[in-house]
């Protein structure tokens, strides 16, 4: 077990946002988060962040509370690349990707050699070192998607958590980014909207609706006609499919 | 290495220079004009480098007067600028400044409360009720933005609140008790002026800023990592409750120093972080002392300007810092724009 979330309940204004969630990724695994709309997606990222504290439940990283660790020691192993986050910054990619040393910096460090090799090693995976000069305004959205997990790269982490890092890009650029992420060594948990992306790409599913989990196992398992209907209120049919051998779904009108 | 240490004293060495030449020539303007050399060798003289013959007169004005008030003019132009420069990266907000807190409609109550109303009952100096009122305006907006937890976004909400409330009780109690007289001795002392600053202000002023200076670039790092917001920040590692805090309340403090002893002197605080950041880019380490040196040689030359602009008077610094200011971040402006 690389990271754990037990009985986890969140509440905000009264309204509970999650309700004794339950789950757990093995390390290196990719495990996707699907749910609609306001089911607690990012919420729960948060938590397992340690962004937010929960009302009831622990997040466990191996075998310690994330309560019990400092702010600095959980981004040392946890990384978090959130929605849409923007600077209105004249920063340059490398200077992002430099953010990522924060956590392993003390106040009066220099720039190490190990700092160094990770940034050059984070913007080699993100397949961002040929931008590593252009300005952060002049970049597509899907690189600046690239430049936020190169930047979380560069915090060595052992979990990687990704927000719907998918959302407005093009077809070639949601591909190419979940290509990236699933060929990562790190455990990731990346909460995504395109189903038949999470069927492709993840090695295992937790479903969430209205902040409690519905479904949770291989994308095989997972995916079925009456979880869509039920939780996403769509009519599908699943198929294998005969090129990735993974589960497809062919919607309804 | 060796060479960007070599470019950085350089640098460093080349902005100090700046900074005592504007200081020369802004001791040098006056009814009795004193040249550069008079006041190098004053200085010197006094540091028991040399021994050159001075006229009386002339050390008089130099010591007694001009020097201290242009020392006092760099530390307020540098305190502001960093102020400044620290409210728009926590913030996230290109029109953030030092006053964004409220401090500057609070230091005005608590100086017509004691020029006006008299409370204190002289024992209290306008200065002092200038200082309270500023943090009385820096503790309403905390508490009205929920302390650490309110994002940017409250924060400068409840900002606007609290300079609404202190300005309307400062028109308040100007309106109803005031004279005229009083009226407009309270409406320069806003505006700010260097006149009457000495040598005590300041030891207060570049002991404050100095600090300050200190502890920003210590937290130079911090503040990069502010760059995508609280949560980015806090995903990095920073405790970010802890640090807005401590960030919020030492800008309040070289603020309320500043105000309290020369006034709300606007624009220095929103404009030369905007410039130092065209010049030498957002990275904190190289921002801060950017700031620092521009806001110094700013505020030396508005000060100058204040005294040449029209014969015979003085004009209240902050008229100045925005006459000469906004036709030049305009030009900044717009050349920013053709270059991006």
């Amino acid at each position: 077990m690389s990271i754990r979330a037990e009985q986890l309940t969140w509440k905000i204004g009264g309204k509970t946002v999650l309700d004794t969630v339950s789950l757990e990724a093995a390390p290196g695994e990719m495990l996707g988060l699907l749910g609609p709309n306001g089911s607690g997606k990012t919420s729960l990222l948060r938590l397992l962040a340690g962004l937010k504290p929960p009302h009831s439940g622990r997040v466990m990283l191996e075998r310690e509370d994330v309560r019990s660790i400092s702010r600095q020691s959980i981004a040392r192993r946890v990384a978090f690349v959130e929605q849409h986050a923007t600077t209105n910054a004249n920063l340059k990619v490398i200077d992002v990707v430099k953010l990522g040393r924060f956590p392993h910096r003390s106040m009066f460090s220099g720039w190490s050699p190990a700092d160094e090799q990770a940034v050059e090693d984070a913007l080699e995976k993100a397949g961002m070192t040929g931008k590593r000069d252009d300005y952060w305004h002049s970049l597509s959205g899907g690189e600046k998607q690239r430049v936020h997990i190169a930047r979380a790269l560069a915090q060595t982490p052992k979990e990687l958590l990704l927000d719907e890092p998918t959302n407005h890009l093009d077809i070639q650029h949601q591909i190419g980014l979940l290509k990236l992420v699933s060929g990562l060594s790190v455990t990731s948990i990346i909460a995504l909207h395109d189903l038949n992306h999470a069927a492709m790409f993840c090695d295992r599913l937790v479903v969430l609706r209205q902040g409690r989990v519905v479904a949770s196992g291989h994308p095989g398992d997972v995916l079925t006609e009456d979880l869509l209907k039920d939780v996403f209120s769509v009519e599908a049919r699943v198929e294998l499919s005969a090129h990735h051998a993974r589960p497809h779904i062919h919607y309804l009108r | 290495m060796v060479g960007r240490l070599t470019v950085l004293g350089a640098v460093l060495s080349a902005s100090l220079l700046a900074i005592a030449l504007v200081i020369g020539v802004s001791v040098g303007i006056g009814d009795l004009p004193i040249p550069l050399s008079t006041t190098l060798s004053a200085v010197t003289n006094r540091l028991g480098w040399t021994s050159v013959e001075l006229s009386r007169i002339h050390e008089t004005v130099i010591w007694d007067y001009r020097l201290s008030r242009a020392l006092v003019a760099a530390f307020c132009g540098a305190g502001l600028a960093l102020s400044g420069a620290i409210m728009q990266s926590l913030l996230r907000n290109p029109l953030a400044e030092p006053y964004v807190l409220g401090i500057s409609a609070g230091a005005s109550s608590g100086a017509v409360a004691i020029v006006i109303l008299g409370i204190g009952s002289g024992a209290v100096s306008l200065s002092a009720g200038a200082f309270a009122g500023a943090f009385a305006a820096f503790f309403f907006v905390a508490l009205l933005s929920n302390g650490t937890r309110g994002g940017a976004d409250r924060t400068i909400l409840a900002g606007v609140a609290a300079s609404q409330l202190f300005n309307a009780a400062t028109s308040y109690i100007v309106t109803t008790s005031g004279n005229a007289q009083q009226a407009r001795d309270v409406m320069f002392w806003l505006l700010g002026s260097f006149g009457g600053v000495r040598w005590p202000e300041f030891v207060l002023v570049s002991t404050v800023v100095g600090f300050g200076l200190a502890a920003c670039l210590l937290a130079a790092r911090v503040l990069d990592a502010f760059a995508f917001g609280d949560e980015a920040a806090s995903s990095l590692g920073v405790d970010v409750g802890r640090v807005r805090i401590k960030l919020f309340a030492l800008t309040a403090l070289m603020t309320a120093t500043i105000v309290s002893m020369v006034g709300s002197i606007g624009f220095v605080g929103l404009v030369v972080p905007h410039v130092a950041r065209f010049l030498v880019g957002p990275t904190h380490i190289r921002l801060l002392p950017a700031c620092a040196i521009g806001g110094a040689i700013f505020m030396v030359l508005a000060d100058i300007a204040s005294r040449v602009l029209i014969p015979q008077q003085t004009l209240p610094i902050g008229v100045v810092t925005a006459l000469v200011g906004v036709p030049f971040f305009s030009i900044i402006l717009y050349r920013f724009q053709r270059a991006s």
